[in-house]
């Protein structure tokens, strides 16, 4: 019998464009973990460019990709798509994967500390990023986010003689783990059910007829990315993680990881459970609900900026989670995906900044609580504009980007019309304006108090941080100015047609 | 799209401060004269800009819409970058200019406490970037994002150059908008797709807007309700206005009162009314009533005032009160009294705060009660200060008169369908306003000008060096000010007829 399938097996052509990106960093993982086995300590330095350029060469077969005119390429029986979303998303965890190699590298001033690892830790977890976005199959879905979840442990914890450090890895593996399990559990009920793991088959099984299984399945897939993405009140790990690993390493789990998260949750829900909205639109409403309110005030009480960063994570997850509270209604789908990869550039682009300008400023204060602040705008006018400007956008004030990402969120919402998305779209406005409490905080701080400790001397910014700040202040402010242009791949009929069902 | 449309104007009208923020930004913090005349040199630039437009709008056509641009922007949300002028921007827009120009001249020697210069300019022109657009948008998110775009500059500006209490100041008012701009934006949201989510342009939205269903109407009114109102700022959601007003620092409070609360009644003219007429009728008596309301609770407050800059306003609650009442009777009559109204109030209170901030800086105090004698001591301030509170009350023959008289007059015979008695009632209330009015004015008046100055401001107490007439920066950012206000009380056609015709159009919905 097993014999019979042997021989009938063929091997899939393989489009290897279409894997480029993965394979080019597969190829750097390897690289980097040969060279940092034989280099001597000396020349150890070579790892940091070997890195960026193996994120960048990564990069430009997205590109060549996405300017293709082939279309929709599907891999492996349309389990593995390279679609306009996809790209889309690779795009942005590579991207956001170079700003977090800048961060790394202005980290490594500091001193350097098991940088070889380091490297290898994080190109494998963006490479299991890459990946996700292509997955329409459990499996790889499970597969990717394991690869991105596992190396982003042990980051967390990458100091290793420090406890807080430690806290903050332990801390998320164990939610990570606990989330994982529930999840696998759901895939594993709704592989008994339907009997596939594509995610287009387990549609097209599942149908709109809903039993109490199925919905405990979904329901339990739906929990376990809740934990991915710290939706409230599955949000506990968030904090005490991101304040306890290092900046650089936040500044990824808060952009990149918690947006291949929600890849993951918006590919899973609406390519395999668009008629089971009658469970998920009530658990997203509820999610989104909670999550940007309590978010936002327990953001208000922070006096850490990176404790407060990580609450203002929490409440912005609430804003991405927003539309998809109507993505079962007809229409809707479309405008709701639209929102939540343009709700994830923006976040991207002004979360990274932020976390740029935190590094420079801890760099001279040496303190991580908001009154370090004092008096920035006075001496170093530069950064503090740019402060300003990142968190106006993280606020929603125009003409910065989150301003747009807000709008989409709210444009989905309304484009329901049902009476519950006009009570969720007044708790997000009204949200949106307390969270201004505490991003005005530190706006205030920086413009209108005097300088701790009376000390004005100029804050250190070193090229790589400079770059990382060009970038991220550029497309915040293309994002919010002229969104037009960098969104025009939101015509192309809808993302939803993209995923090849 | 010919080119001598002139549709550039508008763009460069607008944009112009923003390039000269990007030129200042390379001008070292410590050149505080060379960032001073850039900043003054671009707001001079763009007022010659909006010279010309006034020379190139067609007045024989002031109803329509004119230099009108439309181009791509947000194709994916159908957001078009849609600008226009018509008789009813035209005041407001050029008034922005001039105001801006005037409160930088002001602070060549002005710069309040704790300086720097570059930044202090830099906000008054990213401000008057968003003033001007707002007022020329023609399609609701260009509309928003400009809205939005005054929000920060004025935060900052209260913020950092404000009173003691600055910083609770700044975020009240910054809350209060922001909270209102929420909701507006929701209903913007929910109008779009209610009248089939083709379009944000004003003018397809004022075409289908009428046939959304009265009671939806009357919900998305309300959200925009919010909005506008916090920036008006009508009763009860002005609470924040005394606070900044008070804090801001003088160059802040004469833009706040003479651009920024117009946002929120033009917001009301231009969006909320032509677009949504069914329920505009429907709110129009709740309009009405908060607007007497604002006039009587003002009044009120300015007579419990013990500090002029505050007592000055709680006059704006007042004097908006007025505007929004002639809003609210949806008759030509009454629309064109408010905007009108909306110009006036602009100079004149935006003098008044001129004033204030001048008294500051040479008695060092507002507090109405040790102020004494002005005219003694400066007798050319002391007649300024006479001037514009006779302004401010409403004397026939300067610029106050026309905005309040005609908006009381219009509540006796308020648009078809809504009912005469509400408002004339209204009309007697707002009448006794007039009455509080004189006497919170003249009052304060009687107290800080006549008499003999208090003994410790008088002559050979340490104070000499601070107390001194009128200087010539005073001079040039107020002569322009004090002649429109008697060119527009003697001659006030001069203004109607430009904005008879635009209201004209406005008001379609309501039979004229």
């Amino acid at each position: 019998m097993l014999s019979a399938l042997a021989t009938a097996w063929t091997s899939p052509s393989i489009d290897y464009h279409a894997l480029a990106p993965e394979i080019i960093l597969g190829g750097g993982i390897v690289l980097l973990l040969l060279l940092d086995l034989f280099l001597s300590e000396a020349k150890k330095w070579v790892l940091t460019p070997l890195a960026s350029f193996t994120v960048l060469g990564a990069f430009i077969p997205v590109l060549t990709l996405a300017l293709s005119d082939q279309g929709v390429r599907s891999l492996f029986d349309g389990r593995y798509m390279v679609d306009d979303f996809s790209l889309v998303m690779k795009g942005l965890f590579l991207l956001a994967g170079y700003v977090v190699v800048l961060l790394t590298a202005d980290h490594l001033r500091e001193g350097e500390y098991y940088q070889g690892e380091y490297w290898f830790l994080l190109l494998t977890s963006l490479l299991g990023m890459v990946m996700m976005a292509s997955s329409r199959d459990m499996v790889s879905i499970f597969v990717s986010l394991e690869l991105l979840s596992i190396p982003a442990y042990m980051m967390a914890a990458w100091r290793k003689r420090d406890l807080r450090s430690n806290e903050a890895g332990i801390k998320y593996y164990l939610l990570g783990v606990f989330a994982s399990a529930l999840m696998l559990y759901g895939m594993s009920l709704l592989y008994g059910i339907t009997g596939s793991t594509k995610l287009v088959e387990i549609a097209q099984y599942l149908g709109s007829d809903l039993t109490s299984l199925r919905a405990l399945a979904v329901f339990f897939i739906v929990v376990g990315f809740a934990f991915k993405v710290s939706a409230v009140p599955f949000h506990t790990w968030a904090p005490d993680t991101y304040q306890g690993a290092p900046t650089p390493v936040t500044a990824f789990l808060s952009v990149a990881s918690k947006a291949a998260g929600f890849v993951a949750l918006v590919t899973v829900v609406l390519v395999a459970f668009p008629g089971s909205h009658e469970v998920w639109q009530p658990v997203f409403w509820i999610l989104s609900a909670l999550t940007m309110t309590v978010g936002n005030f327990l953001a208000l009480k922070q006096t850490n900026i990176v404790r407060m960063l990580a609450y203002s994570s929490v409440a912005q997850g609430g804003f991405i989670l927003m539309p998809l509270a109507v993505a079962g209604v007809n229409g809707a789908e479309n405008l709701a995906l639209r929102s939540v990869v343009t709700y994830l550039l923006v976040y991207a682009a002004t979360n990274l900044g932020v976390f740029a300008i935190v590094m420079a400023v801890a760099r001279k204060t040496r303190s991580g609580e908001i009154s370090s602040y004092g008096g920035l705008f006075s001496y170093a006018p530069g950064l503090a504009t740019l402060m300003t400007m990142f968190m106006a956008s993280l606020a929603g004030i125009p003409p910065f980007g989150g301003w747009f990402g807000k709008f989409t969120a709210f444009h989905a919402l309304v484009s329901a019309g049902t009476t519950w998305s006009y009570v969720l779209a007044i708790i997000g406005g009204i949200n949106s304006a307390v969270a201004f409490g505490y991003y005005g905080k530190i706006l205030r701080e920086m413009w209108m108090k005097p300088v701790l400790d009376g000390d004005t001397s100029p804050v250190p910014v070193f090229a790589s941080l400079k770059v990382a700040l060009l970038i991220t202040a550029g497309s915040t402010l293309l994002l919010g100015t002229l969104p037009g242009i960098v969104l025009h791949f939101g015509d192309i009929a809808g993302l939803t047609g993209a995923f090849g069902k | 799209m010919e080119l001598s449309d002139h549709n550039w104007v508008l763009t460069v009208g607008t944009f112009l401060p923003l390039v000269g923020v990007l030129i200042m930004l390379f001008i070292p913090k410590a050149d505080e004269a060379l960032s001073k005349a850039v900043a003054i040199g671009t707001a001079a630039a763009t007022l010659l800009v909006g010279i010309y437009t006034l020379t190139q709008f067609n007045f024989g056509k002031a109803g329509e819409m004119q230099f009108v641009a439309q181009h791509d922007w947000i194709s994916v949300i159908k957001s078009t970058y849609y600008i226009g002028l018509d008789g009813i921007s035209l005041p407001l827009y050029f008034l922005s200019m001039v105001i801006t120009l005037l409160v930088m001249i002001y602070s060549w020697n002005h710069v309040p406490s704790p300086g720097n210069a570059k930044a202090f300019f830099i906000l008054m022109l990213v401000l008057q970037t968003g003033m001007a657009g707002t007022f020329i948008a023609r399609d609701l998110i260009l509309f928003f994002v400009f809205f939005e775009l005054v929000l920060l500059p004025m935060y900052f500006m209260i913020g950092v150059w404000g009173g003691e209490n600055r910083q609770y100041a700044s975020l009240k008012f910054f809350l209060y908008t922001m909270f209102g701009s929420a909701l507006m934006l929701v209903a913007f949201l929910a109008l779009f797709f209610k009248t089939g989510a083709e379009s944000f342009s004003i003018p397809y939205l004022i075409e289908h807007g009428g046939a959304i269903a009265k009671n939806i109407q009357i919900w998305i009114f309300a959200g925009m309700f919010v909005g506008f109102a916090v920036k008006v700022p009508m009763f009860p959601f002005h609470t924040w206005l005394p606070d900044a007003h008070t804090q801001a620092p003088t160059q802040g409070s004469v833009i706040l009162a003479a651009i920024l609360l117009k946002l929120g009644t033009y917001g009301f003219v231009r969006i909320a009314i032509p677009i949504l007429p069914a329920a505009a009728r429907e709110w129009a008596p709740w309009i009405g009533l908060l607007a007497v309301i604002g006039i009587i609770y003002g009044a009120l407050g300015c007579l419990a005032q013990t500090d002029m800059k505050r007592l000055i306003a709680f006059s704006s609650v007042a004097h908006m009160g007025y505007v929004m009442l002639g809003i609210s009777t949806l008759t030509s009559f009454g629309m064109n009294a408010a905007m009108f109204g909306m110009v006036a109030h602009g100079l004149i209170t935006g003098m008044l705060f001129f004033v204030a901030g001048s008294v500051k800086e040479r008695y060092h105090t507002l507090e109405i009660k040790r102020l004494s004698g002005m005219l003694v001591q400066m007798p050319k301030l002391g007649w300024i200060l006479g001037f514009c509170a006779m302004a401010s009350l409403g004397l026939p023959g300067l610029a106050g008169f026309w905005g309040e008289f005609p908006a009381i007059m219009s509540a006796y015979q308020p648009a078809a369908g809504l009912n005469v008695q509400v408002f004339r009632v209204f009309m007697v209330v707002a009448a006794i306003g007039t009455v509080f009015a004189a006497g919170y004015l003249l009052w304060l008046y009687q107290r800080t000008a006549f008499g003999e100055p208090t003994a410790e401001f008088a002559a050979g107490h340490g104070h000499d060096e601070d107390i001194h007439d009128v200087n010539k920066f005073e001079w040039m950012a107020w002569t322009p000010l004090l002649i429109a206000i008697v060119v527009f009380g003697v001659y006030p056609q001069l203004m109607f007829k430009v904005l008879d015709p635009a209201v004209g159009v406005t008001l379609k919905a309501f039979g004229g």
